[in-house]
């Protein structure tokens, strides 16, 4: 089979055990905070009662737990396994985090996470308060070392390129890991994991509100759940708000795709709703929507905090607008190409020891290093990312997130000025909402990876010059094995779940 | 201060830490040693039960570690990390499939509507044990038999055959190591199990596994001290070219006598702890294990990396081999990474302190009936 089919089985790998690893982070996240809670409640009340409640989170935490940690240890090898020439071209810098996660995060969470489940009875209860509060802890330690990672290569940072070991060196720690795009990252995930939380706790709440069963516990887990999902998700909106400018000033072209913008407009409106239309082609003079409901200015305010500034849209990437002082890809391309034959010339200079000519090579190589991964590709269209793809989910989760914000004022609304068991279509609501919460977070997903290609970091590195050189058989079996396995687990996990949640609050673990 | 350390001592210090955590972790192998056990060693539920929630609490600590090590290499040794990983795919997808199975297997085994039912999940525990552990040692091993791979103008990774890592497994050589390290896991399990369960008739059977293991494990372990002292080695001198040397591990260890006396300590040691679970039942053999198992395989891992040693050796492109020197990451990364390792003491204290706490009442059969308690 050939390289390319070989690239694409990585990604899809890739992408598939991402996709099954954060279906259970987020729970993590969130969910510790609110037992940490809960089990704080417990000890101030001395209240027997949030004791079980808070016993009752954790026996779902740990089924979610083992899965979450059996579908990380893929992810830490995979960059190696898949990505291997990436992990030497910038191993350097993206390592460094990873093995951070491991000392500072990991071992909090699994040591800590022991005494929480093994040791009511074994050390103080102060001992163990603290536990919990530090599997909370840890694990947003864990979100927060992954995601400088992610958000270094989305828009790379703190490095030079070495031209003798051809490969990217880490200059300054605290740029890649102080970014502000890795920062915003981090604040908007962790929120994501929070809300998420919330949802889990007041949608089973919900459900056994419905059965008229355990009304006590259930009404009590709701009131903490829905506080904290309102709260976080007010900031998950806030922060989504935030990452969209970071995407704007950073990667203008993915920005551009999750809007459906071909032509770049001042005072640029957001699309609210909106239908692709399938025959657009760059360039072209066809209309970008077959239908769609637009919220005037927002999308300048949004990507440039102005409400005249301009918002470039595909076509001024792909094809250049110099009244904007915005490139050509065609103009990346060719700078791309002679920062790569400077390599080139630096290695020969090299071999036979002429060092004037690697100086000048080194020169020509640095003043065009910026646009250096353009250098590979050959059409300037190639440089955008799958434009429906990336621009539904980021509706979805855009809308998405705005109906949670609702949801949790209505249920707060509904708790405590209204009996709440009377209304059995919100308690629906609330039940129903639990899936949406993990759409929500896979789109936003794929609106960052899937927008981010082809690059495998951003102007540096397409993503078919990172991939291991595998033949496409090996991965094709290596998905196959994957899907399976995942799949099989995920079953065991859901199956599980849903005895362990039937059992009630009193149901033991 | 690190900054004052030169490139080559970095280098130094982080084959050292690498060395380190290989030595914990093979010593937290206990944990897979103890669930290729839990099939011959109890004689009823109740006694699996015990011995699962024994390594249960712990689990996850040997799990953190690999990851911890990956990571380590990742960031010390990036080279190494895409070269071996990217090029020995398939073997070390096969390891990660053992490990992932492991996690979930805890905490599912006994769960109402498990879907797998629990006789799989301990199949699962088991194969994690035994072959997840005799694929990790005979990919350690090809760090002494070489690989064949080369590297392109750019450092990028070409694997020479078609099993993508799979012929370390038409090594025989390499199952000396492979072997050794499965049954020393059995041999600390057994110590671990004495020190943390407390039953008598489990104890004595204990003991008897202990000795026939103890036998096992020697003879695959010298055969494999016998293998790497007789072999030939991969040198390379200051300009970086890497050629082969005669006896090149056994002239390691005359060449730094610190490690030599590393490993007989360990060596030593771990006879010790042996020796006081086969004839004492005692409870602190496993302590001794530890230190014993941590200085043999930090000496071991150090006479691969140091003293102009290549540690990943190429069979078909001599000069792609990897050395401490030429795989690893820039200076400004390595110091950075040294400022965090200063954690791992604090680490190892609070794990030690937890352990502790949890550990000072071991495990016996009333706790198993306790229905207040977490079980596994
Ligand atoms: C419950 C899940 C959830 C919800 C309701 C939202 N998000 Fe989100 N979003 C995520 C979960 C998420 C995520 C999973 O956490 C992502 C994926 C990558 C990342 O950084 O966060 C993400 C990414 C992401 C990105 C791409 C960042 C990048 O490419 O680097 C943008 C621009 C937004 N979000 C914006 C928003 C806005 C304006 C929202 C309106 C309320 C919103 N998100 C709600
Ligand atoms: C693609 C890159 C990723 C890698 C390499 C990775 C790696 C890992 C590994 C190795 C584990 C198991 C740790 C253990 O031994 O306890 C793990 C678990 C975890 N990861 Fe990831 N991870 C990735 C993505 C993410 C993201 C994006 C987040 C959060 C935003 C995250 C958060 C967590 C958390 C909270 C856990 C704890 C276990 C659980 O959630 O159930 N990871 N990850
Ligand atoms: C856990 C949540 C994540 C999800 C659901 C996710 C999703 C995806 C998807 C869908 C792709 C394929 C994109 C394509 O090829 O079209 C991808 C690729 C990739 N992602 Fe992520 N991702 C996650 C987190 C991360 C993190 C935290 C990192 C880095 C630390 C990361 C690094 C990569 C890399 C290296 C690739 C392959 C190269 C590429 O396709 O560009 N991902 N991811």
């Amino acid at each position: 089979m050939s390289e390319l089919s070989s690239v694409d089985w990585s990604r899809a790998q890739f992408a598939l055990t991402a996709i099954y690893h954060f279906l259970f982070v987020p729970l993590t996240l969130g969910l510790s905070f609110i037992m940490a809670i809960m089990e704080s409640i417990y000890l101030k009340t001395g209240d027997a009662h949030w004791k079980k409640i808070t016993q009752f989170w954790m026996s779902l935490f740990a089924i979610n737990f083992a899965i979450g940690v059996a579908t990380g240890l893929i992810m830490e090898f995979e960059f190696g396994t898949n990505w291997a020439n990436y992990s030497w071209f910038v191993g350097d810098i993206f390592g460094a985090p990873l093995a951070i996660e491991g000392i500072l995060a990991f071992f909090m969470e699994s040591t800590f996470f022991a005494v929480m489940f093994f040791g009511w009875n074994k050390v103080s209860p102060k001992f163990h308060l603290l536990s919990t509060w530090l599997v909370a802890i840890g694990s947003n330690l864990s979100a927060f070392w992954i995601l400088v990672a992610n958000g270094w290569m989305q828009y790379p940072v703190g490095m030079y390129f070495n031209p003798a070991t051809a490969r990217n060196e880490m200059e300054n720690f605290f740029d890649v890991a102080l970014s502000p795009v890795a920062v915003i990252k981090f604040l908007h995930t962790v929120a994501s994991g929070y809300v998420i939380g919330a949802l889990f706790v007041v949608g089973i709440s919900a459900w056994f509100l419905l059965k008229k069963k355990e009304l006590l516990f259930a009404k009590r887990s709701m009131v903490v759940g829905a506080t904290f999902g309102l709260i976080t998700s007010l900031f998950l909106a806030f922060s989504g708000d935030e990452s969209a400018y970071q995407v704007t000033q950073h990667q203008p072209v993915k920005l551009a795709a999750m809007e459906g913008l071909y032509k770049g407009e001042s005072r640029a409106g957001l699309i609210a709703f909106g239908i692709l239309n399938p025959n657009k082609q760059l360039g072209d003079n066809e209309p970008e929507f077959l239908g769609d409901i637009e919220i005037p200015y927002m999308l300048s305010l949004l990507g440039h905090r102005h409400i005249d500034a301009f918002v470039a849209g595909l076509d001024d990437l792909v094809y250049g607008n110099p009244a904007h002082n915005i490139p050509s890809a065609s103009e990346r391309i060719a700078n791309g190409k002679i920062a790569l034959q400077a390599l080139s010339d630096f290695r020969d200079a090299k071999k036979i020891g002429d060092a004037t000519q690697m100086n000048e090579s080194e020169a020509i190589l640095q003043t065009h290093m910026k646009d250096f991964g353009y250098g590979y590709f050959e059409k300037p269209e190639q440089i955008v990312p799958p434009i429906a793809l990336t621009f539904y989910s980021f509706h979805i989760m855009v809308s998405l997130g705005m109906w949670f914000i609702a949801l949790f004022a209505l249920v707060l609304f509904f708790i405590f000025k209204r009996n709440i068991t009377h209304y059995p279509l919100v308690l629906y609501a609330a039940l129903w909402s639990i899936p949406l919460g993990y759409i929500a977070a896979e789109a936003g997903w794929i609106v960052a990876e899937v927008g981010r290609q082809p690059w495998a970091i951003q102007d540096l590195m397409p993503t078919h010059i990172a991939a291991t050189h595998l033949g496409g058989g090996n991965v094709a079996l290596s998905f196959t094995l994957f899907a399976i396995l995942f799949t099989v687990l995920l079953i065991a996990e859901i199956k599980i779940m849903l005895r362990q949640i039937s059992k009630g609050f009193e149901g033991g673990h | 201060m690190f900054e004052l350390l030169s490139f080559l001592q970095l280098q130094q210090l982080w084959w050292m830490i690498v060395s380190l955590l290989a030595g914990l972790f093979v010593f937290l192998m206990f944990i897979q040693g103890g669930q290729t056990l839990l099939f011959s060693l109890p004689e009823n539920e109740v006694e699996k039960s015990m011995l699962i929630n024994s390594l249960g609490r712990k689990w996850e600590l040997g799990f953190t570690t690999l990851v911890l090590f990956g990571g380590a290499l990742f960031a010390a040794f990036p080279l190494f990390y895409a070269t071996s990983f990217g090029g020995a795919y398939w073997v070390w997808l096969a390891i990660l499939f053992c490990f992932i199975i492991q996690a979930v297997s805890y905490e599912y085994r006994k769960k109402e509507n498990n879907f797998l039912g629990q006789k799989t999940y301990e199949m699962f525990l088991y194969i994690n044990g035994s072959l997840g552990v005799i694929l990790l040692g005979v990919a350690l091993s090809t760090l002494f038999s070489g690989a064949s791979f080369h590297l392109d103008e750019n450092f990028f990774v070409q694997w020479d055959t078609n099993l993508r890592g799979l012929e370390a497994l038409f090594i025989p050589q390499n199952y000396l190591l492979a072997f050794s390290l499965f049954f020393l896991a059995r041999l600390s399990a057994g110590l671990y199990f004495l020190s943390n369960i407390n039953h008598a008739s489990l104890h004595v059977r204990i003991q008897k596994m202990l000795l026939k293991n103890t036998l096992l494990f020697l003879s695959f372990f010298l055969g494999f001290l016998a293998w790497i002292f007789t072999k030939e080695g991969f040198a390379y001198d200051a300009l970086g070219v890497v050629s082969i040397e005669a006896y090149k591990y056994l002239s390691n260890l005359l060449a730094l006598p610190v490690v030599a006396v590393m490993i007989l300590l360990g060596v030593v040691l771990v006879l010790v702890a042996l020796y006081l679970g086969i004839f004492k039942a005692n409870v602190h053999g496993i302590k001794v294990m530890g230190l014993g198992i941590v200085f043999a395989v930090m000496g071991i891992f150090l006479l691969l990396g140091l003293n102009n040693t290549a540690f990943y050796p190429s069979l078909s492109a001599l000069q792609s081999s990897l050395t401490i020197e030429n795989s690893s990451g820039s200076h400004y990364t390595l110091t950075a990474m040294s400022y965090v390792a200063l954690i791992i003491p604090f680490v190892l204290a609070y794990i030690t302190y937890a352990w502790y706490a949890m550990d000072k009442k071991s495990i016996d059969e009333a706790e198993m009936s306790d229905a207040s308690e977490h079980h596994y």
